[in-house]
């Protein structure tokens, strides 16, 4: 689907596809919102940019291996769950920590595991659609 | 909460972290390699002592999220669960083995190592966790990764199968999810005790008894009994050994498990009606599966059907229901998951010398390879039963069992369907071992010093199966005793309940 | 409502069940996705409707003030849909696999497994 309209659109809103996944990512805790809604809003910039351009481009444009990114959400989502067992907690319970932080508020492990499933969800919709692109 | 309750984490982080460091090595099937060993050790240890801690002090429970029982994410350890895991530990360092030692491409490899770790991951949630919702998600992660398994290396026979096992476990997944939520509506809650407890206080019984026949129905697919097994032939011959191995060895026994599970646990106020339904489906999948091996010519296929007619052995069990009959569906779960792999790997290696599975190519293998012949025959007669050995053992039990509860109907059958099974134990021993080598099938491998030397890590797995079901078969003692008291545990509803409530 | 609701998830499941017998695999690939539609419904309903009073808790206050709409059944919804994403999208590629590979997409036509011939 190669119009110039879309690809010029495509272009133009992609920087405020991600800024609005962010803020689904971050309003996620007590509203609606939260890391899976934010990554797939994320990934979806991906789909239409593969969609009006060509997969290669979008390919060339993400640079990292999407393989890589659900590596590192996977990661980052067992990462928050273990920081509890090191607290004395059981798995996957929630800590939070003493300060607060411009913007996000007090930063604790539910965060950290919403990144997680943001980056990893990313990466799963990018990777699917460069996989069936490519078929 | 206990303190060491947390040793329950360990066999299920592992694998889990395993997968996601191999991950990161995506394209370095070296360093996936060395993840992965030293992953699978790690997973072996740690199953081991959870399996010896429970033996030692009974139930362990955790509470994952801090949120106390019905609400937060129970686990649950009990023998039974302890034991299955320990036996997917070994079975994963078998097949590991096995598949190092084959000749692959790198491609296939680097996917293989991370999916098998997730696969294990999937398992061993399966096995530990105490809500139903959970057990559904823990499904999907096992059946997702045992799909990509499946259509490693991507052959005519490997789609086409695999297209079915989706299809079918598609399908299985969605009754499944139906009956959690019909039970859902019944009770308002999805932790396994909290059924337990409330499920005989639900007024309206005959949608319990509707709910359990969505379970009966979900499960059988997965484990393959009577009306529901076609899927099973029809696939599992096709993906490459290693992989088939495991997945025979363990994916129709989680169906099992569950079941175990759910039909000592949660549906048991009406066993008149749920463990007749069982009884009668285990009669014709032992019946049914052995006569579909009977009409087969393919080494791998004669297996396959096989392992529906086992699967009827454990039904059976279950459906007996008597503390007996239980420790019997057990036992011959443990020998059920050596044996077969076993058979499997064998047939693997005949393959490598002969580059064939078709009975009508092979032939002279006892000529050539009498130490394969000797390993193949230990198998084959502790499959069908014969004294000594490990199956004897579990199907004493299942008849005594069945005896005990005077359902003399389906011991006859399961003792009918034994000698069966030796007959087409005879017809694979009389096609590739004894039947002189055709004349048209050119050998890759002709010499036993040869075969041992260039399929070193391929033949050790096989030996290793053998010894442990030797020592299942001679030194059953103790694993009979395991038996009987993961029975007793799984009898004893009172006893979860509480362990999960912490009462 | 609940009637309603309950006749469309009977209809659902049936069109699932009539898809999933075609011949032809995208009709397949299309029943399994409807049978998953069919069964969020489907618990949807059965874990009782209440409207209008989503279970977030009002600025200022403690806790939900009743009634309000199970949570439970929505996130089981969410878990189920994300998986059958998954497996959906892995089944539409293994269907372009094979169609590429045998270069037919009838069921009929895909029997090498189910034959007594043998495999190499």
């Amino acid at each position: 689907m190669r119009t110039t309209i879309l690809q010029t659109a495509i272009t133009l809103l992609m920087p405020l596809f991600f800024l609005f996944s962010l803020y689904l990512l971050f309003r996620g805790h007590n509203e609606p919102g939260g890391g899976f809604i934010g990554g797939l809003t994320g990934g979806i910039a991906f789909v239409f940019h593969a969609m009006v351009f060509d997969s290669r481009v979008t390919r060339r444009l993400f640079r990292l291996n999407p393989v890589r990114l659900i590596a590192v959400g996977l990661f980052l989502a067992i990462f928050s769950g273990v920081i509890a067992l090191f607290a004395g907690e059981p798995f996957l319970s929630s800590v939070w920590a003493d300060f607060y932080l411009p913007v996000i508020g007090r930063p604790g492990t539910p965060i950290v595991f919403d990144i997680g499933v943001y980056l990893l969800v990313i990466g799963v919709v990018v990777q699917i659609t460069f996989t069936m692109s490519t078929l | 909460m206990a303190i060491n309750s947390e040793i329950l984490l360990f066999p299920l982080l592992t694998p889990l972290v395993a997968a996601v460091i191999s991950l990161f090595f995506w394209q370095s099937a070296r360093y996936q390699r060395i993840v992965f060993l030293l992953g699978i050790l790690i997973y072996l240890f740690a199953s081991i002592r959870l399996m010896t801690w429970v033996w030692t002090h009974g139930y362990i429970t955790y509470q994952g999220g801090n949120w106390p029982a019905p609400f937060g994410i129970t686990f649950v350890a009990d023998l039974l669960s302890a034991g299955m895991i320990a036996l997917t530990a070994v079975l994963a360092v078998m097949s590991a083995l096995y598949f190092e030692g084959g000749i692959k491409n790198s491609k296939v490899s680097n996917i293989f190592h991370p999916t098998l770790n997730f696969l294990i991951f999937g398992l061993t949630g399966a096995f530990l966790t105490g809500d139903i919702f959970n057990l559904y998600v823990w499904f999907e992660i096992m059946l997702v990764s045992s799909f990509v398994l499946f259509t490693l290396g991507g052959s005519r026979s490997q789609l086409e199968g695999s297209i079915k096992y989706v299809a079918i476990n598609v399908v299985s997944s969605s009754l499944f999810l139906a009956g959690i939520g019909v039970v859902y509506g019944l009770t308002g809650s999805l932790n396994m005790a909290a059924l337990a407890a409330k499920l005989p206080l639900v007024e309206n019984q005959g949608l319990v008894t509707l709910a359990s026949v969505f379970f009966i129905v979900s499960f059988g697919i997965k484990a393959a009994i009577f009306p529901l097994f076609f899927w099973l032939p029809a696939s599992y011959h096709a993906p490459p050994l290693a992989v088939s191995s495991l997945i025979v060895g363990l994916l129709t026994k989680v169906g099992i498990y569950t079941m175990l599970r759910f039909f000592t646990l949660i549906f048991t106020t009406d066993t008149g009606y749920t463990h007749t339904i069982l009884l009668i489906l285990s009669g014709f999948t032992m019946v049914v599966g052995v006569l579909g091996a009977a009409a087969q010519i393919d080494f791998r296929k004669i297996l396959s059907f096989h392992i529906v007619s086992q699967i009827g052995y454990m039904v059976m069990g279950l459906a007996v229901y008597t503390p007996m009959a239980i420790a019997g569906t057990i036992f011959f779960i443990m020998h059920n998951i050596l044996v077969k792999t076993n058979l499997f790997l064998i047939s693997g290696l005949v393959k490598e010398t002969h580059g064939t599975y078709a009975l009508k190519k092979l032939g002279g293998v006892y000529h050539t390879f009498p130490f394969l012949a000797l390993l193949f025959a230990i198998s084959a007669f502790s499959l069908t039963g014969v004294p000594p050995l490990s199956g004897f053992w579990g199907k004493f039990m299942l008849a005594l069992g069945g005896l005990e509860a005077g359902q003399m109907a389906i011991v006859g059958i399961s003792l009918f369907v034994s000698i069966l099974t030796l007959f087409s134990m005879t017809k694979i021993w009389g096609e590739v071992f004894w039947k002189k080598l055709p004349e048209s099938t050119s050998m890759i491998i002709n010499r036993q010093e040869d075969l041992l030397r260039s399929r070193f890590l391929m033949v050790i797995p096989v030996l290793l199966l053998t010894a442990m079901i030797l020592l299942l078969g001679l030194y059953s003692g103790p694993f009979v005793d395991y038996s009987m008291r993961a029975a007793e545990q799984l009898m004893d509803t009172e006893g979860y309940i509480n362990a999960v409530f912490m009462r | 409502m609940d009637i309603l609701l309950a006749v469309i998830v009977g209809l659902l499941y049936g069109t699932a069940i009539y898809m999933i017998l075609q011949k032809g695999l995208v009709k397949v690939i299309i029943g399994i996705l409807i049978l998953g539609h069919a069964s969020n419904l489907f618990i949807f309903v059965i874990a009782r409707l209440t409207r209008g009073a989503p279970a977030l808790v009002p600025e200022g206050l403690e806790f939900v003030p009743e009634p309000y709409a199970d949570p439970l059944p929505q996130a089981l919804i969410l878990t189920a849909i994300v998986i059958g994403f998954g497996i959906q999208a892995f089944a539409i590629v293994l269907l372009e696999r094979v169609y590429k590979l045998t270069g037919t997409s009838e069921v009929d036509q895909l029997t090498t497994t189910d034959t007594i011939e043998a495999t190499d």
